[in-house]
């Protein structure tokens, strides 16, 4: 509690809280300071992570070897490049060499795209196809059911044995909705409503898991505000 | 002016207040829930269980100050059963912000256990690149991370000499198992993507709560071995590690304020509904 960051920690954090009471200039200032620090932050990291050991030391050790004694080590002048990219970049702001932006924006554009698309297939696509081939009741369901012991364990089994169903008439269900060269009327209609009905299952899930998170970061500032500063106790 | 009338035109400020309450009633008179613990929790918990003495795991702690309420529970609690069952971490991150947590984290749990920088554990610090990141670590950590976060030479430091058989760890291949405890992009979603069938790691996950509903598929397709979502994964692995901490504390506001929110929605739905009908019958 003596800690003089633990006080401004604390300020900050109430001067923020202070926007729920109403819109006033110890918020304004709170949130100007954080804007700034994070700026700040984010700057002087990627300056000292990223540009000066992968751009100025490779480009300054490369040219010096080329235009002094020694031999320049090729992956050293090949940042060279990265350089000139670089400053291709800013020339978006040239109405006369705009053009040149498009080189590294190309260059970036492909080199993720590349990436994305192994990743989606081997990561996402073709496994998640493989996980959703299933057969209707899962194997063992029956004899989980027969071995189990008690209400709920009863219910749970019970309910394991249309697990795969629901999952398997969830997915088709979903598509059926985003297929929109067939019209939805009729039985495909039908299908797309209990797709709609499955997306909003899950968009409730994903609702009820965001206000979790919400809460999460609100109990952290109350557990901070309760225990760190003012000192009582509530952990553990 | 009727009583739903006048709860349509309450102040909102009555609601913020009203969850302060429930949210700082249960902290402040102790009250503690019940934590059940879900088979992604027992996944996650089992993956680290299987783990010897001696062995490796490479920690992707992806995440900034802003995910710090729901996942540096989860991170402590992942450090105290790794250093309990003396497995060696090479931990790092992809999140600019990232390296001070982390490293306050190593520094609040491996003192606990008596464990030494460089040889039961290790922090590469950040680096710039996203997925291109994770890919190269997949060939070559030294390559990507030639230094540590203190700028000490990766060959200097044993414990990158301690993979199989004595062999250097120069590889995401050489360590037992990939976690990733992960706010954002790049995180799960991406070390599954990039890494995680490309070079056959086992890897588990915890994640914000936000993120959890996506990354539940990657569990069943069997893509994670175990997946802690929010505080309330947190929370149940704290529960299965018997090492109750924050993330059970939280539960039980975090329940009552859920609770609030229900009773809310169901008010605030009753009360509009109820005073459009009574309109109608006005007019």
């Amino acid at each position: 509690m003596n800690d003089p960051w633990i006080w401004i920690e604390a300020i900050m954090t109430l001067a923020i809280l202070s926007y729920l009471y109403k819109d006033n200039p110890i918020y304004k200032a709170a949130e100007y300071l954080f804007v700034g620090v994070a700026s700040g932050f984010y700057l002087s990291t990627y300056f000292q992570n990223v540009l000066v050991p992968n751009l100025f030391v490779p480009v300054w050790r490369g040219t010096s070897a080329l235009f002094g004694p020694g031999t320049p080590a090729v992956t050293d002048l090949v940042r060279v490049t990265s350089l000139v990219l670089a400053i291709f970049m800013f020339m978006r702001f040239s109405p006369r060499g705009a053009w040149l932006s498009r080189w590294p924006l190309g260059a970036l554009v492909g080199a993720y795209a590349g990436l994305a698309v192994i990743g989606l297939a081997q990561g996402d696509l073709i496994p998640q196809i493989d996980s959703n081939l299933l057969p209707l009741v899962a194997p063992g369901a029956w004899k989980t059911l027969a071995g189990a012991q008690g209400v709920a364990q009863g219910m749970a089994a019970f309910l394991g044995l249309f697990s795969n169903i629901v999952l398997i008439v969830g997915l088709l269900a979903t598509l059926v909705y985003f297929f929109f060269s067939l019209e939805h009327r009729g039985f495909a209609g039908k299908t797309a409503k209990l797709g709609i009905y499955f997306l909003m299952i899950s968009f409730g899930a994903s609702y009820g898991f965001t206000v979790m998170a919400r809460i999460s970061l609100a109990l952290d500032r109350l557990r901070f505000l309760f225990e760190d500063w003012l000192g009582i106790h509530i952990s553990g | 002016m009727s009583l739903t009338q006048r709860i349509e035109a309450l102040d909102r400020r009555w609601i913020f207040l009203l969850m302060l309450f429930s949210m700082s009633f249960p902290l402040i008179v102790h009250i503690r829930l019940p934590v059940r613990t879900s088979p992604e929790a027992r996944g996650f918990y089992e993956s680290i269980e299987a783990l010897h003495a001696g062995d490796v795991v490479y920690l992707a702690s992806d995440y900034d100050p802003g995910g710090k309420a729901e996942l540096e529970p989860m991170l402590l609690a992942v450090l105290d059963h790794l250093f309990r069952k003396d497995v060696k971490i090479v931990g790092a991150t992809l999140w600019p912000a990232g390296s001070p947590l982390l490293e306050r984290a190593y520094k609040t749990v491996a003192p606990k256990y008596n464990k030494t920088y460089g040889v039961d554990y290790v922090h590469l610090g950040f680096k710039e690149g996203k997925e291109n990141v994770m890919v190269q670590l997949g060939k070559s950590i030294r390559e990507v991370f030639p230094v540590d976060y203190y700028g000490t030479k990766l060959d200097s430091l044993p414990l990158m000499h301690s993979g199989f058989n004595g062999n250097p760890i120069d590889k995401l291949g050489d360590t037992k198992l990939l976690v990733n405890i992960s706010i954002g992009y790049p995180g799960t979603k991406e070390w599954v993507q990039q890494v995680r069938g490309r070079f056959q790691m086992k890897m588990i996950s915890g994640c914000a709560a936000v993120s959890a509903p996506e990354y539940f598929p990657y569990v069943q397709s069997g893509q994670l071995s175990g997946l802690l979502g929010g505080l309330a994964g947190a929370a149940e692995y704290e529960q299965l590690i018997g090492r109750p901490g924050w993330g059970v504390t939280g539960m039980a506001a975090q329940s009552l304020s859920h609770v609030t929110i229900v009773l809310l929605i169901l008010v605030g739905n009753f009360v509009y509904f109820w005073n459009r009908r009574k309109g109608a019958a006005r007019s």
